[in-house]
Formats: structure tokens, C-alpha cells, sequence
């Protein structure tokens, strides 16, 4: 493993930022959340994404996808419901055009952010991003609150959650991790169900499902009445979920729910997430991922952390 | 083409009509390179910004004019900066108007919210060497704003209020009929816009509102269907062609 060492404005404590998820190896925790970032390049259009650890694309279902009627969006207290429902071009264009253009402006291992609406269609779209090189972990998502008859309905029944991962399993040699909603009673059983099942690793959280209404109007303000809501007021929910699942499972977690600072990915990685990705954040500052990454080595030494590897679940 | 973020400093936040206000920022405007573009800004208490379009832009002295309607809590908030006060903007975003399509008589119409992008595509039509007509459509005379600024572009200048208190009585599209014209120009409310596509003789361009997530095409959260694909109203638009637009 090469060891990334910067050292500190002072020169003398040298920090680490890279952790591992796994068997891959990031240069540091800060990856953004699927649905936030595209393909990245409307992000490259700004700074030079290289800096951060790894990227999560935009859920791909098999068939391509317009989504849901507009609005689709509300603005919230701390944060934004969402209801797009899975617009993508569908596995095949994401292959052939999207992943392209992505490597163009983004050199690093990515996360295949993957969506079905059947068992079978979880696996068939698992199977063409295994043949991906640059494609490091597929992020099995089963947590999507916006589209009928599939998405959360898997991953709010452990017994779906794992039928899903060991479909999934079969058809790839690549880590899989699967990526669960906040919509539940219980998120330590669906986790452990998906690491009996085979998970490589868990992904929390997916948006918590909410809603707005319209005062003039008296209607929804999302025309599919209810969204994903995310944004930093989900934090305290996404951070107790993730200390939660790091306590009942021995595979690595992946952070995220209202990220929005490098204490924030501090707090995250000691509640037990081996990374942690960032959502919301990017719609309202594009820059934030490069800022937090910038800003973690001054963070890490206020609070005396050579590596962040060390602190991963050390509030437990 | 790059959208850029960008500080900027408020000259002045001033009420200009019923429910409208002015403001003058200034900052990097550079990546500013379409009339029809817009600029999202981020206004302390809320999570995402909110776009407004360019109603006039100054490379020379890095000015920018927005004109905008309170509308909700959003808006209101950004009423209370005073002169003086920074606001965090990302500009440069959306595809904006088509200038090089006018020829040499277009036609302006803008509704409401929708006159301020009309007001930068008229300075650059003029500059142009083409001669624009802007008919300018209010529900009520105290609503009207820019008449002036309008004329002394140099272009035609006809207003309508729907109630008839000021101008031409009606709407833009019955002033718009009586019109002859090689190409049009058209930001508004939807209904508007549906109005000034039945009733046009030419092709033209419209721009769209939508509520937004990002403002830059990454969230998806303004897609619209067209003709020519799907589309990001934030990245692909605001500006559609009228040939391209499904109903």
C-alpha cells in the first residue's frame, strides 16, 4: 500500500488521509454521493476532480428513465426534498457515453451507483459495470424513495435486502456494497441480513422520505406529492445509523447523510464509516467536496489525528 | 462557456415597481457570455440558491443588474441586502439566447418576471445593428417597470396590462398579432409562453423557469422533454427553440 502522507501548515505532525475500503485503496474519504455529481464533468468544469478519493454516479436502472413529473424539487429547512426518480440514460448509454466522458476528467477507482426494479434487473445491470475497469465498488441501491415497485421497497425487507445482494453477488467479482434507507424500523437487521447475504460492505444513508406543501396552492410542492429529503439536517440521523451498523457488522461502512464539513467527515469516520460521501452539499456549493478535502489536514491536526484510518469507529 | 463562482458586492437593492426590486452587484462577470443566462445566488438561511436571469451585465466595469419579483421567502430575504453587503454567485449558467437567428425586425416579449432577460438581448440586438420591438406585458400598471430603460436602447416599445390600466389593454400576444416581424424573443409565465407559440408566425426562442436544485445540470431536478431529447432547463436551457418544445 503507498501511504499518501502531506504534511501538516506547521510541518510537523505529517497526516494521513487515506483509508481503505477493502481492498481499494482512496486517497482520502471524500467521495461524492450518487444523484449529486453527474458524471463529474459538470464539476471538472470547475477544479480539477482528481482530488477526490473516489466518485459515486448517478443510479442506473436498466431502461433508460426521464423521471418523475416537475417539480421535483423543494427547498427545506437545512436541506431539499428531491423527487427526480432515477433519471438516467439507461446501462448501456452510462457505458458507452457517460462512463467515457467521466474518465476523461476523473483518473481515480469509481462507485457504480446501481438501481433495478426487479431482483433480476439488480444483477443484469451489476453484470455490465463488472466489466468496467475503472468501476472499483458497486453501490447497490435499494433505498431509492422515488419510483413505485422498486428502489426502497428491497431495502426496507431484510429477507429483499438479501436476496437482492446475493443475486447480485453471483454476477460479479467486484465489492458490493449496498446502500440502505433511513425509511426503517429497524437499520441494523437489513445491514446484518445484506452482510449474511455476502455484502462486501453497507452504504447509509439514502434520503429520508418527506414532503412540502404549497400554502398558495395548498398542494404538494413535488408533484410526486412526497421526496427524498437530505442536507445537513439529516446529519444526526445519518451519524447515529452509521454508529448503529458499525457496531452489528464487521464489513466497512461508507458515511453520508447531510455531510457538509471536514468535521462533519471527522465525526462520520468516528462513528465507524470507513469513507464518507457528500450529497446534498454539492447542489448548494459545487465546491465543497474540494473544500473539505482541503481543509481536513488543519481539522486533523486540531484535534491531533495523524491518520484518519486510526479514528474509524473510535467513539465506540 | 465555463460557469465561474464568484463574490460580489451589492451597489444597490432597490424597490422599482409593486413587489419588484433592482439590484446592482459587481464582481467577475466574465463568464457572462449570452443575454438569457442566469446567476444563482446563495442568500444566508437558505440551503440552495436561487436563480435569477441577467437582466443587464457590464464587462467593462464588472456590473450586473438583476431585476426580480418577491415572490417568496427566497426573494424577500434577498430584498434585505443592503449596498455594500457580499453575495456568493455562480455565474455563467444556462445556454441563453441565440442573437445571430433575429434578422433585422425581432420581436421582444416578456412578461412580468420574464421582461428583465429582455432588457440584456435588446442592448445586445441593438448593438447588433438590428432594430427590436419589446412589447412588455403587467398584470396592472404598478407592476410595470424598465418602459423607459427600454426606449432608450433605442428600441420600440409597447406595454400591455391585462387589466387595461395602463397601455395596451390584453396581453402580450394581442399586441404581438398586430405586429410584423422576422423572429421573436419570449420569456414569461408558462401560459404565457404557450399563448405567444400559438399565436407566433415565425420561429423564435423561449426561455423557461423551473424550479431548480443546482442551477449547473448536475441533480436533474429541471429536466423537461423536447423534440430533441431530454433536457436540463439549468444546463441545456433556460432557452428552448420553438421547434424543439413539446406542450
Amino acid at each position: 500500500m503507498v501511504e499518501k502522507s502531506k504534511a501538516s501548515k506547521r510541518g510537523r505532525i505529517a497526516c494521513s488521509m487515506t483509508v481503505r475500503l477493502g481492498s481499494i485503496t482512496l486517497d482520502n474519504p471524500v467521495i461524492p454521493a450518487s444523484g449529486t455529481f453527474g458524471y463529474g464533468y459538470e464539476f471538472a468544469e470547475l477544479y480539477n476532480i482528481n482530488c477526490l478519493g473516489s466518485l459515486s454516479f448517478k443510479g442506473t436502472t436498466r431502461e433508460a428513465r426521464f423521471g418523475n413529473e416537475l417539480p421535483r424539487i423543494a427547498e427545506c429547512t437545512g436541506g431539499l426534498i428531491n423527487s427526480i426518480g432515477l433519471q438516467n440514460p439507461g446501462v448501456q448509454r452510462v457505458v458507452e457515453e457517460e462512463l467515457p466522458r467521466l474518465r476523461a476528467c476523473f483518473q481515480k477507482p469509481i462507485i457504480a451507483n446501481i438501481c433495478g426494479f426487479s431482483v433480476e434487473e439488480y444483477a443484469e445491470n451489476s453484470a455490465v459495470f463488472d466489466q468496467e475497469e475503472q468501476v472499483a465498488i458497486l453501490e447497490i441501491n435499494v433505498s431509492c424513495p422515488n419510483v413505485h415497485h422498486g428502489g426502497m421497497t428491497f431495502g426496507t425487507d431484510p429477507k429483499m435486502a438479501a436476496e437482492v445482494t446475493r443475486a447480485v453477488k453471483k454476477v460479479t467479482t467486484k465489492p458490493v456494497y449496498i446502500k440502505l434507507s433511513p425509511n426503517v424500523t429497524d437499520i441494523v437487521e437489513i445491514a446484518r441480513a445484506c452482510e449474511d447475504a455476502g455484502a462486501d460492505g453497507i452504504s447509509l444513508i439514502n434520503t429520508m422520505l418527506g414532503m412540502r406543501i404549497d400554502l398558495k396552492s395548498r398542494k404538494p410542492v413535488v408533484a410526486n406529492k412526497m421526496g427524498g429529503f437530505s442536507g445537513s439536517a439529516v446529519f444526526p440521523v445519518a451519524l447515529r445509523m452509521v454508529y448503529q451498523v458499525y457496531e452489528a457488522v464487521s464489513i466497512p461502512v461508507i458515511g453520508m447523510g447531510g455531510v457538509a464539513s471536514a468535521r462533519d467527515v471527522l465525526e462520520m469516520m468516528l462513528a465507524g464509516a470507513s469513507a464518507v460521501q457528500v450529497g446534498a452539499a454539492n447542489l448548494a456549493d459545487p465546491f465543497i467536496c474540494q473544500k473539505i478535502i482541503s481543509s481536513l489536514p488543519e481539522e486533523m491536526e486540531r484535534y491531533r489525528i495523524n491518520s484518519l484510518e486510526e479514528i474509524i469507529g473510535g467513539a465506540h | 462557456m465555463a460557469m465561474k463562482q464568484g463574490i460580489f458586492e451589492v451597489i444597490k437593492n432597490e424597490q422599482i415597481a409593486e413587489s419588484v426590486m433592482k439590484i446592482v452587484l459587481v464582481g467577475d462577470v466574465s463568464a457572462i457570455t449570452a443575454p438569457g443566462q442566469f446567476v444563482n445566488i446563495k442568500i444566508d438561511g437558505f440551503f440552495l440558491r436561487r436563480p435569477l436571469s441577467v437582466c443587464d451585465c457590464s464587462r467593462r466595469s464588472g456590473e450586473l443588474t438583476l431585476v426580480y419579483k418577491i415572490v417568496g421567502e427566497g426573494t424577500r430575504a434577498l430584498a434585505g441586502y443592503r449596498e455594500g453587503s457580499k453575495l456568493d454567485l455562480l455565474t455563467g449558467l444556462g445556454n441563453g439566447y441565440d442573437t445571430a437567428l433575429s434578422g433585422e425586425r425581432p420581436l421582444l416579449l416578456g412578461g412580468g418576471a420574464g421582461v428583465p432577460p429582455m432588457f440584456f438581448l435588446c442592448r445586445s440586438l441593438v448593438a447588433a445593428g438590428k432594430s427590436p420591438t419589446a412589447v412588455l406585458g403587467f398584470n396592472t400598471k404598478k407592476e410595470i417597470f424598465y418602459e423607459e430603460e427600454f426606449r432608450k436602447l433605442g428600441a420600440q416599445v409597447i406595454v400591455t396590462t391585462a387589466d387595461g390600466s395602463y397601455g395596451t389593454a390584453g396581453f402580450v400576444t394581442d399586441a404581438m398579432r398586430t405586429l410584423s416581424y422576422t423572429y421573436f424573443y419570449a420569456c414569461g409565465p408558462q401560459p404565457m409562453l404557450h399563448a405567444v407559440y400559438e399565436a407566433s408566425e415565425t420561429s423564435g426562442q423561449f426561455s423557461f423557469e423551473e424550479r431548480m436544485g443546482c442551477g449547473f445540470g448536475a441533480c436533474m431536478g429541471c429536466s423537461c422533454r423536447t423534440k430533441y431529447g431530454e433536457k436540463r432547463i439549468c444546463k441545456d436551457g433556460p432557452v428552448l427553440v420553438k421547434e424543439e418544445i413539446i406542450w
